[in-house]
């Protein structure tokens, strides 16, 4: 393996179009394999979308392609906001990273104001006129691996330490802290375990000292035990959470919700029954069918096959992803797309496996494929910034 | 590779990221596994699930069957009625559970209010009825004869009966037509039970029972109930979470029930059934000289068979009911009425169900055994006044002796002592108290040849066996009972029935010789039938065949076309050759003209010389009761049997009424003359019933007619026969 910081170069006075295409220019050096990839997950899930949406007019205003084109518009501001990081680059995105963290703690506070409001049970989101809302919970997450990658990387990759010293991590605990604090009193569960997972993938790929990564899963084993054990939830509480594994322990609200997926996604078989053709979807059976749920449109009218290609999809992402980890010049990049990488794969895994009864339900949407803008936006600007971490590696690697 | 790669990462960054790749990957292949799980392996459970869940059912009741006569009249029909039903479902939901709305409701159909509250619950171990056996999920029908009034006033103010609905529904109707009851016969219908709905939930289409079935329970309804009962239609409706209908997942048309055309004569069943009827009254006013009262007459059936196929012409039990008390669920009051001891059961079908001792009609058998046995039909046999047989004294009926007489005048005259002498003759010839290995048995065997001692297989349910009490049974019998005797036997009591526990616990096993004679002249342990009797009887009028008896002739669309044709069906020969036949034919006939019968036929204007009838009476001893009067009777056509409990003698009791059934039959007046004008069935109705192309049969039935013509041109049977028609030609082309 060779390095030739001499092969980086612009290319000689060409039209825009010419140096964006040109050799070694940021558009060539992306992994392809993984934008499209991601691509293809986000346009598939917009005939699931609108397979879960077409017949729900309450939600519709009777407009069938209502949230398709929704779905599809959020998608093309994604890939915006992507390319706007991409085009920033890991350099000054690393400047930049105090202004994106006081950004998003300010709209999370903000939600906490009246400009905040609730849906399903959380003072999460804010709205805006025209039906326009975000959720800024979603952009908090790639702000804590921002923020966390700038202090933990900061005197490794200035050479002064092998691993991230106990004040930097402290230092990064703490910012991480804030955000998922204010979240917490949303209350975003959901959110916040994302964000623990994340803490920690985190922590495994900054090299920091092992008593760090097994004291973080200590404390959530430690925590998870104090609140069973002092009765903080109510019996009823505890049966919401139970009822992914047996949904006779709440059968009008989660239970009901996991049979019904359960159901969707075992009838589809191999085949699936063919897309707008699956009787759970038409006949409206699953709740928050677009979002949460959206898995079990694959599941029903795409069968294993199709459920199963959405997996494997989602399988070439994060193998690339990875790769990028650990293909990163600096403890920054490293951090960053391990950061990434953490985010996709648990919030995947969470909600697939809600939808196949593995795991309890929680609110966290499928990446790519969930309908919801806030979520559409911050998975793709994590596209873009595995993208800086590989297009500011030497060529050749 | 050095510690610190070009990346500039240590090793233990290197590690750890593989380990979270590692971690990533299985996390993702942990879903695909489970997706696997709950798609390819377990699939199939879900779809079914699924398809529960979004499939609702609509029931869309089918027409049952009617049930007609052997010229089409309508037995068994349906009637439109207004039917007023509650939904549980709804008045559970009520917040005084219904109780208010049941109230006004009872109000509105003048019905006190808890027979009301009565219907509507449901039937468990602890409710009796009134009550409700059917699936709670289904409308109950609180009363199946509202009137138009009532019905708008519960569908106006709909607001006040929330859950009650008032519709037109299609009710059986027993018709009684040309007066006829025949209750017993016809059974009755009542709902499916949850039980019988979850058990054939899995089936498809007649098999499948619905909440809205109903299921024939007993008589005809209960055998031909899949003839009958037709398919219930289901409309498969496609819903959505909240029960919108998005769209229908196929339908199942309501498929009418077939016709069940049968034997019987509505109008002979009226005659058996009057004639039945008052010879108990008569019999009622009668003096018992045994029991120093009047007899009781308690129960009695009467059977008119068609004697060259063995199909039921009429059939008669009494006491009886009236079958529509069923109709649209029995009231309590009625259920108890029907099962209790002091209606004497009328459910019970005493022509099938009802067993008693022969008594004298049993000497045709024993006739026919004696002739196996190889004793001489011409020969002279003692009769005296009385035997003593096994240090008992076996007397003749009034202890009349006729001195040395022939067999066919011992049937004549019923002498006892006749057949008693020659079943002891047989019983010591078999061995006596020690038998041989191998006894002859030749009463036993013939009566069990005679098909008695098991059920005929007549096409009604729960017929008995009677018995026929041989060695082999008499084992049984006192294996079964022998402590209960000995037990009473040791009690020292000096009584009729202490004497006989004490014999029966001595030797009860034994076939003794009272046994054998008491059983040659139909007394003792013999139980039989009305309808084996008329089977037998049938078989001597027709030349020995026994059919197995019948009642259905045929199943017929309810556009009129043949479905299925019940033929008669051959189930042997009574062990009798042509002259024993001919011998006890001739014998029988002695019985009408100067026999114990013939005060009630010849002595009573029966023109013997016209229609000739054959008869032989029997009147049987039954312990602690008054005697049973048995009358077996045939023609050249018909066998008519009667039979009483505690009704005095065969002729007595029962002669009057036989000879008006035959009356009727016949056409005969009471002076003998014979008019064919006012005979109900000079002949048996061979031929079935010809229908109309709406399926209605027509009247009355002309025997020119071929039912198997289509009854007009262009009828669905044309076309079947002409479709039939190039094959053979074809076929019959290429042989040339």
């Amino acid at each position: 393996m060779t390095s030739s910081y001499s092969q980086y170069r612009l290319a000689p006075q060409r039209g825009t179009v010419g140096r964006v295409l040109a050799k070694g220019s940021p558009f060539r050096r992306l992994d392809w394999i993984m934008v499209l990839s991601a691509l293809g997950l986000s346009l598939g899930s917009s005939l699931l979308v609108w397979s879960a949406t077409r017949g729900r007019d309450s939600l519709t205003h009777g407009d069938p392609q209502y949230f398709l084109l929704r779905h599809l518009t959020n998608l093309a501001i994604g890939l915006v906001l992507c390319g706007i990081v991409v085009l920033i680059g890991s350099r000054r995105l690393r400047t930049a990273v105090p202004v994106v963290y006081v950004l998003v703690v300010l709209m999370l506070l903000a939600v906490l104001t009246p400009l905040g409001s609730t849906i399903n049970g959380a003072k999460a989101w804010i709205q805006f006129g025209g039906g326009f809302s975000i959720q800024p919970a979603e952009f908090a997450k790639f702000a804590i691996i921002l923020t966390m990658a700038v202090v933990l990387s900061a005197r490794v990759d200035a050479g002064e330490r092998e691993y991230p010293p106990t004040r930097s991590v402290l230092q990064a605990l703490g910012l991480a802290a804030l955000p998922m604090a204010v979240i917490m009193l949303m209350p975003d569960l959901g959110s916040v375990m994302v964000m623990g997972v994340i803490i920690l993938g985190i922590l495994l790929a900054s090299g920091a000292a092992n008593r760090w990564v097994f004291g973080l899963i200590g404390a959530g084993a430690l925590g998870a035990g104090a609140i069973w054990q002092l009765g903080v939830l109510s019996k009823y509480q505890i049966d919401r959470f139970a009822a992914f594994a047996n949904p006779a322990l709440d059968p009008a609200g989660v239970g009901y919700n996991t049979a019904q997926a359960r159901i969707a996604i075992g009838s589809g078989g191999l085949t699936g029954m063919g897309l707008f053709k699956g009787t759970q979807t038409t006949g409206q059976f699953v709740p928050e069918q677009q979002t949460d749920f959206v898995f079990t449109v694959a599941g029903e009218e795409l069968g294993f096959v199709g459920a199963l290609g959405l997996i494997l999809l989602l399988g070439v992402m994060l193998w690339r992803a990875c790769k990028i980890a650990r293909q990163a010049t600096d403890l920054f990049g490293t951090i960053v797309a391990a950061g990434v990488v953490s985010w996709f794969a648990f919030q995947a895994f969470e909600n697939i496996g809600m939808n196949l009864g593995i795991m309890p339900v929680a609110g966290i949407p499928l990446p790519f494929v969930s309908y919801g803008g806030s979520s559409m936006f911050a998975v793709w600007i994590g596209v873009g910034l595995l993208q800086c971490v590989r297009t500011q590696r030497p060529i050749g690697i | 590779m050095s510690n610190i790669p070009e990346t500039g990462r240590t090793q233990r960054v290197t590690i750890r990221l593989i380990v979270l790749q590692v971690l990533v990957l299985s996390l993702l292949a942990t879903l695909g596994g489970r997706l696997w799980y709950l798609q390819i392996r377990t699939g199939h459970e879900y779809v079914e699930k699924a398809a529960g869940n979004h499939v609702r059912e609509v029931v869309e009741p089918t027409v049952r069957g009617e049930i007609l006569d052997a010229s089409g009249r309508i037995l068994a029909g349906n009637e439109a009625k207004l039917v007023v039903s509650v939904s549980r479902t709804s008045l559970l939901q009520q917040k005084d559970r219904g109780k208010a709305v049941l109230a006004r409701l009872a109000d509105v159909l003048g019905m006190p209010a808890k027979d009301v509250q009565d219907k509507v619950r449901l039937c468990d171990a602890k409710t009796a009825q009134p009550c409700w056996n059917g699936s709670p999920y289904q409308p109950i029908p609180v009363t199946k004869a509202a009137t138009t009034q009532q019905a708008m006033q519960i569908m106006e103010r709909h607001e006040d009966f929330p859950g009650v609905t008032a519709q037109p529904t299609s009710l059986r109707r027993y018709t009684g037509v040309e007066g006829a009851n025949l209750a017993q016969v016809l059974g009755y219908l009542s709902p499916v039970t949850d039980d019988e709905v979850t058990k054939s939930k899995d089936k498809e289409g007649r098999e499948r029972r619905l909440p809205v079935d109903q299921i024939g329970r007993a008589g005809l309804e209960s055998v031909y109930d899949n003839d009958l009962r037709g398919t219930t239609g289901i409309d498969r409706l496609e819903v959505d979470n909240l029960g919108r209908v998005i769209g229908s997942a196929g339908k199942t048309p309501a498929v009418p029930g077939n016709n069940l055309v049968t034997s019987i004569d509505a109008r002979v069943q009226k005659a058996v059934e009057d004639n039945l009827a008052q010879a108990m009254v008569d019999a009622r006013k009668a003096f018992d000289k045994d029991t120093k009262r009047n007899y009781e007459a308690d129960s009695g059936a009467a059977v008119v068979m068609d004697v060259h196929t063995g199909r039921i012409v009429a059939m008669a039990s009494a006491p009886t009911y009236d079958p529509n008390l069923w109709v649209g669920g029995i009231a309590g009051k009625d259920y108890e009425s029907l099962t209790s001891k002091d209606s004497n059961y009328p459910l019970l079908n005493r022509a099938i169900q009802g067993q008693s001792a022969p008594g004298s009609t049993f000497k045709v058998v024993s006739a026919a055994a004696a002739a196996q046995a190889g004793y001489s039909l011409n020969g002279n046999y003692n009769c005296p006044s009385s035997m003593t047989i096994g240090g008992r004294e076996f007397k003749n009926f009034e202890s009349k002796g006729y001195g040395s007489i022939s067999l066919a005048r011992a049937l004549e005259v019923s002498c006892d002592t006749v057949f008693y002498g020659l079943a002891y003759d047989q019983w010591m010839a078999d061995g006596g108290i020690k038998p041989k290995k191998e006894p002859a048995d030749w009463f036993f065997k013939t009566a069990k040849q005679f098909g008695l001692g098991a059920k005929t297989g007549i096409d009604l349910p729960s017929e008995a066996t009677g018995r026929i009490p041989d060695r082999q049974w008499k084992q049984e019998y006192y294996d079964a009972n022998k402590d209960a005797w000995c037990k009473q036997a040791q009690s020292g009591g000096n009584d009729y029935g202490t004497l006989v526990a004490k014999e029966n616990c001595a030797d009860g096993n034994q076939m003794r010789a009272g046994d054998a004679v008491n059983y040659s002249i139909g007394q003792g342990d013999t139980l039989v039938t009305p309808l084996q009797m008329a089977r037998i009887y049938s078989a001597l009028s027709n030349g020995g065949t026994l059919y197995r008896p019948t009642i259905a002739k045929a199943v017929v669309s309810p556009d009129g076309k043949l479905v299925r044709e019940i033929a008669p069906h051959e189930d042997g020969k009574i062990p009798a050759d042509q002259r024993t036949l001919q011998y006890i034919d001739e014998a029988t006939k002695g019985v009408i003209e100067q026999g114990s019968a013939a005060w009630k036929f010849t002595g009573a204007g029966w023109p013997q010389g016209k229609i000739e009838l054959h008869a032989k009476t029997g009147t049987a001893e039954v312990f602690g009761k008054q005697t049973t009067s048995y009358l077996t009777t045939y023609s050249r056509d018909y066998a008519v049997v009667m039979t009483m409990s505690q009704a005095g003698t065969g002729s007595g009791a029962s002669g009057d009424a036989v000879r008006r059934i035959y009356q009727a039959i016949y056409g005969v007046d009471d002076k003998g003359n014979v008019d064919n004008g006012k005979a109900l069935l000079s002949k048996p109705q061979a031929e079935l019933p010809k229908f109309n192309p709406d399926g209605t049969a027509v009247h009355p039935v002309s025997f020119f007619l071929d039912p198997q013509q289509p009854t007009a041109p262009g009828a669905p049977g044309t076309l079947t026969l002409a479709a039939l028609e190039p094959t053979t030609r074809t076929a019959g082309r290429g042989r040339a």
